[in-house]
């Protein structure tokens, strides 16, 4: 007699480009009470006894993984993690061979997160189990965004109307691409902050506003969202030193007291502390960054629960 | 086609004499506190604890219970439910957890009330109030506090709509 909740419309979660607003709020909802469990002593629910995840991690990751396998396993479901030096990939098997193989053993959902973009996509179109991104390429990590997301309604209770920045190295960062689509489809303003040669202009909608100054771009902000400096990418002289970089686009507190009076202050994790954001702003009162890391579980749980519950 | 089984004066009275009979069991509300099952439980835990400080002058804790994911039901059900908001600030272990639902039928709900109430604490008892049982158990399960027993059949339906919801206070009960 209770009454069946909205669906998700696709069985897969392959970026927020996807997802309409009221798919992204369904998953904030639903991630509240997911929070709850969470805070519980008993932090562990029966709702997917009997699935299987499985984590297909093809990039090393630490915070990622264990935070989906940690949202499946308190869902009841029995996690898998497969990670690619263990694999048969090594042996030769084609990146659909090996999720094919996956499903055969009984996955209902499979987590991949690769090196390139579009593989989820490609993985989503060939697989009957339901697939979620955890991070492809410089193209989109979703459920990065969502809990980001859940993390300012959190606080505010409202994303709308919101000035959020998002500062550093947007050309590489699947983090920042899923935030814009996010947070502009719940109505943010959006700002871009960062040097030239790391925001890709004109790839973007004209109505975010992007500044090459902390100074100007920090000014009346209600969220300040950092990205790392992702070393592994910056072979190629994108900034000179990471000295100069911080100089220019670290966040202190003397810019953050440019931003409204207890802006929030959030980053992706993990930190490169002296280099985009000092100690002293990332151990503040306005920074959210631990918080964020506890929603993330959240997220992925919900996310998990409304894949598994959508039907045909 | 649907038939007004009770109106919000007949609702009023019954919830005040459930009221009655729960401090009359526990002889006053030491140790007692109210959590409603979302939704209609919610309003009626609600409703119970006003009268319980109008006629005893004390107030009873007053939580709110999820059990979405706990259903038996999920592997069958064309979608999942929505989750709602579980939210009980205060401690359950050892307290008297009088459980509350608008509407008892298959008691499917109150088993699996019992089980999210369980992964939150350790109640010293669990009882159950109703404001209404129509019957057609599928469970052990047995209401201590009932508004009313309305003998219903399987093609029936009842509805209790709230004030709180944006109607009114009425009890309805509908022929499909």
């Amino acid at each position: 007699m209770s009454e069946t909740g909205q669906q998700l419309r696709n069985k897969d979660i392959v970026g927020i480009k996807d997802l309409s607003c009221d798919e992204i709020e369904l998953i904030l909802n639903t991630a509240v009470g997911f929070r709850d469990v969470l805070r519980r002593d008993i932090k562990k629910v029966p709702t997917l006894r009997g699935k299987t995840v499985v984590n297909l991690f093809f990039e090393p990751s630490t915070r990622t993984r264990t935070s989906f396998e940690l949202a499946a396993k308190r869902l009841s479901t029995d996690v898998i993690n497969f990670s690619v030096s263990a694999s048969s990939m090594v042996k030769g098997e084609s990146l659909i061979d090996t999720a094919m193989t996956i499903q055969a053993l009984g996955a209902d959902i499979v987590i991949i997160r690769h090196s390139s973009s579009g593989v989820p996509h490609l993985l989503a179109r060939h697989l009957n189990a339901s697939v979620i991104n955890a991070g492809d390429g410089i193209n989109e990590h979703p459920t990065q965004a969502l809990l980001d997301a859940f993390t300012i309604m959190e606080k505010y209770s409202r994303i709308k109307g919101l000035k959020i920045a998002i500062v550093g190295d947007i050309l590489h960062s699947r983090v920042a691409k899923s935030n814009i689509y996010c947070l502009r489809t719940l109505g943010a303003e959006v700002r871009l902050i960062g040097p030239p040669t790391l925001i890709p202009e004109g790839l973007i909608d004209p109505d975010i506003e992007i500044f090459h100054s902390m100074e100007e771009g920090l000014r009346d902000i209600d969220v300040v969202m950092m990205l790392r400096i992702q070393m592994e990418r910056q072979d190629r002289g994108f900034f000179p030193t990471t000295d100069e970089y911080f100089r220019f686009w670290g966040l202190t507190l003397e810019r953050l007291s440019l931003a409204r009076p207890g802006a929030m202050v959030m980053h992706p994790g993990p930190m490169n502390r002296g280099i985009e954001i000092v100690s002293a702003v990332a151990d503040s009162p306005q920074s959210v960054i631990l918080e964020q890391v506890t929603n993330g579980i959240a997220a992925r749980m919900a996310v998990l629960y409304l894949l598994s519950g959508r039907r045909g | 086609m649907s038939k007004e089984l009770l109106d919000s004066k007949d609702m009023d009275r019954t919830i005040t004499r459930m009221a009655h009979e729960i401090l009359e069991k526990s002889r006053g509300v030491e140790r007692v506190c109210l959590v409603g099952i979302q939704r209609g439980g919610v309003y009626l835990a609600k409703r119970l604890a006003e009268k319980i400080k109008l006629i005893e002058g004390r107030d009873v804790p007053v939580g709110a219970l999820d059990i979405a994911l706990y259903r038996d039901d999920l592997n069958i059900r064309k979608e999942y439910p929505a989750v709602r908001q579980t939210d009980i600030p205060f401690e359950i272990t050892g307290q008297v957890v009088v459980l509350v639902d608008d509407v008892l039928f298959t008691g499917r709900s109150i088993r699996a009330a019992m089980d999210a109430l369980m992964d939150i604490g350790r109640p010293a008892r669990i009882e159950l109030a109703v404001l209404i049982d129509r019957g057609h158990r599928e469970l052990p399960v047995r209401a201590d506090f009932v508004g009313r027993n309305i003998p219903t059949s399987h093609e029936e339906n009842v509805e209790v709509e709230f004030l709180e919801d944006g109607g009114k206070d009425k009890v309805v009960l509908n022929q499909e």
